[in-house]
């Protein structure tokens, strides 16, 4: 028999429903695993190996070991966003997302690595050091999921949640081989995830295949009072739309996803799959979303002033890290906030309080939230009557090397250049693996649909995902 | 839009209640200029009657909830992560001036 790790959460439910594997052993497995590998990939701020254990024999996740990013609250356990600030900050209250895998039966292992309050596309702004990519150790996982990403990617656990505000999810996917999804906004309850972008964040699966996505999105999907942004729709049986079937599905492919700064690698993979669903039965629709390329300048003005007002609350008073020795009050907000925060969260800040700050406030914030309408509109054409989906590239380029963009934040930011617009429209997209470049290393397809059609990327992806063995592949570890 | 001085970066940083390093100061300055100034891009595009957007969903409406008692968090398990408390209190450096 195969390794239990590097099973998919479907098939280990499988045996467990057949009676023939005790969930322990998966447990056991795991945890080996991490000893083994962690050290090197460093994918986990913290392993939970004491008291890992299923809170019910019944649920959908009985006995499947999931990664929750740092920045998701669980109770009594470390939860801190990968920043100083937060150290050894426990949360009195479960995440509601963190809730509904209790009452499943899933196994909560411990806590991802990630950016700083998920500021970063590389996971080099953790607090705790970077995340190595599990297909070369000496490049990034992707950022700012980029700890469960990796973890997937190198069986250290079956199943895990990231959250995305500008491709947090779907870029470190593509970079590690493995599937994410970034549901539409509202679709899954952001009550305990500590925010970064209200307007944009949104908690999604990451996982080694389409199916195990449907089965921990079915989980997690839904209406909750708690989150005042949550839509009160119903939630339909994800597996349901896990069907080898796209013929007459109109696929939008928009030219301003294919310009320059592409890889070529990434470029070609990108063609070959959009060609391999035509030859199952698609059609391909040259399509155009004109203001593309004001999506990133729109992102770096809406998210930064988002996070400076969220990140306000962190001065020292109520939990986390506090600065010694203050004069008084604000000496100690200044102190903590200054010693607590890294660096890219401080560029953030500022960039945030500046747009936001009286006289600017029009010139910047208002403007963004202008062409935000703006790029959202291309969306509302291509879905109004061209497309079903649309498929660009995750990233511009496979892993880069730890420390290449580090110091220009810039060409960083750059990394989420196909990520972001989802995120601003509010969109589904998920990223799936479809190819690897020259020299080895994992690119992702992905593929956008309106609001609330996560129905129509799933049966895309798994009709890519029957024909195609991408995501098959494991690094040699 | 004008580019950042480092005297604004002074001034944002005050507001954001950080204090920066010369080093910082000069390191933020720069980056944050070149930041803004690939951000200016967007003055390209007429926005004169274009609606902001700050809800991506067409499902802006206003959520009540029922006024009805329910259970919070108990003070003990609010204050477990309080840097320093006293009694049923946050306790933090003297905010009123005097004795």
């Amino acid at each position: 028999m195969e390794n239990l790790y590097s099973l998919t959460a479907h098939e280990l439910r499988e045996l467990i429903d057949k009676k023939s594997l005790e969930p322990s052993r998966i447990l056991d497995e795991i945890f080996k695993r991490i000893e083994l590998l962690d050290d090197k990939i460093k994918a986990f701020v913290l392993v939970n190996k004491l008291n890992a254990k299923a809170e019910t024999k019944i649920g959908k996740l009985f006995g499947i070991p999931v990664l929750i990013k740092d920045n998701i609250c669980v109770k009594d356990e470390n939860t801190t966003c990968a920043s100083k600030i937060l150290e050894g900050f426990k949360p009195p209250y479960d995440a509601t997302v963190i809730k509904k895998l209790k009452l499943e039966g899933a196994v909560l292992i411990g806590k991802a690595n990630m950016d700083e309050f998920a500021f970063g596309s590389s996971c080099e702004t953790s607090f705790y050091g970077p995340t190595k990519n599990p297909w070369d150790l000496e490049r990034i996982p992707g950022g700012s999921s980029g700890g469960s990403a990796a973890a997937v990617a190198a069986d250290e656990t079956i199943l895990a949640l990231g959250s995305d505000t500008g491709g947090s999810i779907r870029q470190p996917a593509s970079l590690c081989g493995v599937v994410g999804l970034k549901p539409t906004y509202g679709r899954v309850s952001r009550y305990g995830l500590i925010a970064f972008a209200s307007s944009l964040d949104q908690i999604g699966p990451i996982a080694k295949d389409v199916k195990d996505a449907a089965l921990l999105l079915n989980v997690i999907a839904g209406h909750d009072e708690m989150d005042s942004t949550s839509v009160d729709l119903p939630v339909p049986d994800y597996r349901k739309s896990l069907v080898k079937d796209v013929k007459g599905l109109r696929i939008g492919v928009p030219k301003e996803y294919f310009v320059k700064g592409i890889d070529k690698d990434v470029e070609e993979a990108i063609k070959k799959a959009i060609n391999i669903l035509k030859d199952l039965g698609a059609k391909t629709i040259d399509i155009s979303l004109p203001h593309t390329e004001y999506a990133l300048s729109t992102y770096y003005i809406v998210a930064p002033a988002e996070a400076s007002s969220n990140l306000a609350r962190f001065d020292g008073v109520q939990y986390g890290f506090r600065a010694k020795d203050a004069k008084d009050l604000i000496d100690m907000y200044v102190q903590t906030r200054s010693q607590g925060f890294g660096n890219e969260a401080k560029r953030r800040i500022l960039l945030g309080t500046y747009c936001l700050s009286s006289g600017y406030y029009d010139a910047y914030y208002l403007k963004a939230q202008k062409v935000r309408t703006k790029i959202k509109e291309d969306f509302d054409n291509a879905f109004g009557s061209l497309c079903d989906c649309i498929i660009t590239p995750t990233s511009p380029t496979p892993a880069f090397k730890i420390g290449e963009r580090i110091e220009e934040p810039l060409s960083m930011y750059l990394s989420d250049i196909y990520t972001i617009p989802a995120n601003l429209a509010g969109l589904p997209a998920m990223s799936v693996p479809c190819g690897f470049s020259k020299n080895n290393l994992p690119i992702g397809m992905q593929i956008l649909a309106k609001p609330f059609a996560e129905e129509t990327i799933f049966r895309t992806a798994y009709t890519f995902e029957q024909v195609t063995d991408f995501h098959k592949k494991k690094p040699k570890l | 839009m004008k580019i950042i001085d480092k005297a604004t970066v002074k001034h944002v940083a005050l507001l954001s209640r950080l204090i920066l390093n010369k080093d910082e100061l000069e390191l933020y300055s720069k980056q944050l200029a070149s930041i803004l100034s690939y951000i200016s891009k967007l003055n390209e595009i007429n926005t004169k009657d274009v609606p902001p957007t700050s809800h991506a969903l067409a499902t802006l409406k206003n959520v009540f909830r029922k006024d009805l008692l329910k259970p919070s968090l108990n003070t003990d398990d609010v204050l477990k992560n309080a840097p320093s408390k006293e009694g049923a209190f946050f306790k933090c450096p003297q905010v009123i001036e005097g004795k």
